[in-house]
């Protein structure tokens, strides 16, 4: 085990009672490695003290993120493997422009249209922080589906991690729920009519289709209250969503380990046991 | 799966786990590399390409084909192969629910216990077949023209008809003569001699299926378009 640049916090030992949240429950993945452990050692010497101390004996912490930063990643990982995290890293990219876009805009249909020219024209950055929210949708598209081919061909998706592909598969409709539903806010020609062909084509769905178009539209016709129901589901109901998933998918990443390329196999306890020594 | 064969699997993986190495630093660093690469395309994009701002949403004019954005054209361009209108349920629910469906229980009909892409044919043929067939039909949608002039004489005294049907958009979804696309709408070279002027008429208003209404169209223009097209019957 190579010495790791670790914060002084993270090395501290679990508190009595806790051990079990990160390390032990973690079944699957044989615990958090050697390395939690010969921290675990060093850091009783220490004691609990000051801030981090005292935030860790209240909420048990360290355990957890002992166990979730020295759990082992399978040999064999590969750059593949970075693309769920960077389909994380894209939503948060969404998620912070969109913070600083729902400052500016007002999702009425009288103003939203001007209130982006302003954002675009006069607000500091404005053109650029649209940008990065407009393209970065594209980019987390294109990153979604990446990462479900990378599941998709490694064959990860199997047992025992079922469920997360489950959950991907719900994450991903929620992204392109997002990329149909911000479509409209900008409110020029473009939006507005390829949102009215949108909701046509949700009328066309059988029993419940006329009735969730008219939900959306908040009414027959396309109305003044249209806008600021696609922007609540957009900015507040989806997000929440995928912020809520995102955790769930990452829960069972981390307690069930990320998958080993599929052609590696284990090798026999007589050279593992020379590896752990060396 | 079997018992046997979930027992191999993690007695496999935690070996392979144990000869790994720490999630930190070794995976965060290579993940953290990855989003920082995320963010410069993300923030080149923005600047390179900006954020355009079309002409403002008017109920009362369709001066812009009405178009989906890219990642939506494979589930749009559906609705150009199944043009029949009682095909249209099946192309705009039926097949994605269907995709949708198949995607999530992809682990419990997939059952096979073998995870090397070279040792799973059938997954990997339909799979290759999917995203082959989601890329032709992206291309397909980019590449859709997205006209706004037809080429091609107004029968008489229609003129401003015609005008009206080329700044309307309807050939993003029509097509007239050789103009416009060939769906997913129906083809209107002949459509003055098989709908009387009532009833293209009444399209217009309603927007049959999933075309948009052009009842808030200035009653003049209306009148001009419903004419031009009352009057197409094939002939030049």
């Amino acid at each position: 085990m190579p010495k790791l640049p670790v914060p002084a916090p993270l090395r501290r030992p679990s508190k009595p009672g806790e051990g079990g949240n990160g390390a032990s429950s973690n079944g699957t993945e044989g615990g958090p490695g050697g390395g939690a452990m010969e921290q675990a050692k060093h850091g009783a010497a220490e004691g609990a003290s000051g801030v981090a101390g005292w935030l860790d004996e209240r909420s048990g912490a360290t355990g957890f993120l002992t166990g979730m930063l020295f759990r082992k990643v399978p040999k064999g990982t590969n750059w593949f493997y970075t693309l769920g995290s960077a389909t994380m890293f894209a939503f948060a990219i969404q998620a912070i422009t969109g913070v600083f876009l729902a400052m500016y805009y007002t999702p009425s249909a009288t103003q939203a249209y001007e209130s982006i020219t302003h954002l675009t024209n006069d607000v500091f950055l404005g053109e650029f922080v649209r940008g990065m929210h407009k393209w970065g949708a594209s980019v987390m598209i294109i990153l979604v589906f990446l990462h479900m081919g990378r599941t998709f061909f490694f064959g990860a998706y199997k047992y025992p991690r079922e469920l997360n592909w489950v959950i991907g598969v719900v994450l991903l409709i929620l992204t392109m729920v997002m990329g149909l539903t911000g479509y409209l806010l900008p409110f020029d020609q473009r939006s507005f009519w390829a949102t009215v062909v949108a909701n046509n084509i949700t009328a066309t769905g059988p029993v419940v289709g006329p009735y969730l178009a008219d939900f959306l539209r908040a009414g027959p016709e396309f109305a003044a209250t249209t806008i600021s129901r696609f922007y609540a589901i957009h900015m507040l109901l989806v997000p929440g969503l995928i912020a809520a998933l995102i955790g769930a998918h990452l829960y069972l990443v981390v307690k069930l380990g990320t998958t080993a390329p599929p052609w590696l196999k284990g090798e026999k306890p007589k050279s593992l046991r020379r590896e752990e020594v060396g | 799966m079997k018992q046997a064969e979930k027992e191999d699997y993690l007695q496999n993986y935690d070996l392979l786990k144990k000869r790994g190495k720490p999630f930190f630093p070794y995976a965060v660093l290579k993940d953290a590399s990855m989003m920082l690469v995320v963010f410069v395309v993300v923030a080149v994009m923005a600047i390179v390409l900006g954020a355009e701002q079309g002409p403002k949403a008017d109920p009362t004019t369709t001066t812009y084909v009405p178009r989906p954005e890219w990642y939506f054209f494979f589930l749009f361009e559906v609705l150009r192969v199944l043009k029949p209108p009682w095909l249209v349920p099946i192309a705009t629910v039926g097949i994605p629910t269907v995709a949708i469906v198949l995607l999530l229980l992809l682990p419990f009909y997939d059952r096979n216990a073998e995870r090397r892409p070279e040792r799973r044919p059938i997954a990997m043929i339909a799979a290759v077949m999917s995203i082959s067939a989601m890329a032709y039909l992206t291309f397909l949608g980019a590449s859709a023209g997205t006209p706004t002039e037809i080429d091609q004489p107004a029968p008489p005294g229609t003129e401003a008809g015609l005008q009206v049907a080329a700044q309307s958009g309807c050939l993003a979804c029509h097509k007239i003569g050789e103009n416009g696309n060939d769906g997913p709408g129906p083809e209107l070279t002949e459509i003055g001699d098989m709908l009387p002027r009532a009833a293209i008429a009444r399209s217009l208003q309603v927007g049959p299926a999933i075309m948009p209404s052009y009842a808030e169209l200035p009653p003049k223009k209306f009148d001009d378009l419903t004419a031009y097209l009352a009057a197409l019957n094939g002939n030049e």
